[in-house]
């Protein structure tokens, strides 16, 4: 129930793809928009507290979606071979870019030093620090990575609808746990 | 005999010193002698220090006439450093400094005019370009100091005040009424060629 097997995802694995997603989505939502807050917003300064601490959280989340990647056997990808590769390519590519988004954003506040507190909870120590233009450069990788992540995952979702509705394979209904439409 | 050599030695003292004293000097960036820092009112509760860390310059005085003073003075702005990555990540961007488009703010002076009453004080009138736009400004100097320092060169140091009104400068972005203004601090020590 837990595990994958070779026929089907196990609920771990599906609680962590739609808790990211989630997160990612509204992750980018609350970044885009605590940008146009003001300094005298309520915000200005909540935002990017939930902002930090759910990007923690995804982190987190990530590193061991991967380990539990590595240590469950996964249902072979549906479709013609290009479409196969295309998957694994696509998903690949997802997996770089939630770390790049996220290592830059860590890199942007952390470039002086300071720890980022995850909800008041405990704090996430500074590794690197003090590069030229540290927080500038990050800030842009984090932009723009994280608009390249969204979209591509917008692409990720378009896919899955392809499968279910055109290809009527079972690619979307397996990440809701089950093995047969219907 | 001797009496005359005295005298010539003394006239060549004095034409050696006076000489010695028109002269221009290179701000001591290098070995940071040399401070451009600010302050702004926090929400009107206590005042944030910055600084910017990049910047160049050189002067020009002489201490019998130094109504001839001149100052050029180019400040890399991506420099400015408040001790807080995020806040320096904002104050570089749209809102405040935009470095992208304007990486220069420059000082150059038009006028000096020594007070009356204190010799060692006076104002430095000048041309102040940030954020694209370029103001007269009018800087309160202070002369702080001139001599050989122990490495056998000659130094000669000034600090130096002014009120800017970010809005004159088309940073609009809204810090609250007690941060409308912002202080430069200026401490400049120069060396000379």
């Amino acid at each position: 129930m837990f595990r994958n097997t070779s026929k089907r995802y196990g609920l771990v694995s599906i609680l962590i793809h739609w808790l990211s997603a989630l997160i990612v989505f509204g992750l980018f939502a609350l970044g885009w928009w605590m940008l146009t807050l003001t300094y005298y917003d309520q915000w200005y300064r909540l935002g990017p507290w939930w902002h930090k601490s759910f990007g923690t959280c995804l982190l987190i989340l990530t590193v061991l979606r991967v380990l539990w990647v590595m240590a469950n056997p996964k249902p072979a990808a549906l479709g013609n071979r290009i479409e196969v590769i295309g998957a694994k390519l696509g998903h690949a590519l997802l997996y770089l870019l939630l770390f790049t988004v996220m290592i830059s954003g860590y890199l942007i506040s952390t470039a002086d030093g300071s720890s980022i507190s995850v909800f008041d909870l405990f704090s996430v120590p500074a590794t690197l620090t003090d590069l030229p233009s540290q927080e500038d450069i990050a800030g842009e990788v984090h932009w723009y990575s994280a608009l390249a992540l969204v979209i591509l995952a917008g692409g990720h979702g378009l896919a899955a609808l392809k499968h279910h509705f055109i290809n009527q394979d079972t690619t979307l209904v397996r990440m809701f746990g089950k093995t047969e439409r219907k | 005999m001797k009496k005359t050599l005295l005298a010539a030695a003394i006239a060549g003292t004095a034409m050696f010193s006076t000489s010695a004293l028109a002269a221009d000097y290179k701000i001591d960036t290098e070995g940071q002698h040399a401070f451009i820092e600010f302050k702004i009112n926090h929400l009107g509760y206590s005042w944030l220090y910055g600084r910017f860390n990049d910047f160049e310059g050189s002067f020009s005085y002489d201490e019998d006439a130094p109504e001839n003073a001149s100052v050029n003075v180019t400040i890399d702005t991506a420099s400015v450093d408040t001790n807080h990555a995020e806040r320096d990540k904002h104050l570089r961007g749209e809102d405040f400094l935009n470095v992208s488009k304007f990486p220069q703010a420059t000082f150059k002076s038009t006028k000096y005019v020594p007070d009356d009453d204190d010799e060692g004080e006076g104002t430095l009138y000048g041309d102040f370009t940030l954020n694209g736009v370029t103001k007269e400004i009018a800087i309160e100097v202070e002369h702080v100091g001139a001599g050989e320092d122990p490495w056998g060169g000659f130094r000669r140091g000034f600090s130096g005040e002014v009120d800017l009104t970010l809005a004159d400068y088309n940073i609009d972005y809204n810090l609250g009424p007690a941060a409308k203004e912002v202080e430069l601090e200026l401490s400049i020590e120069g060396v000379r060629q």
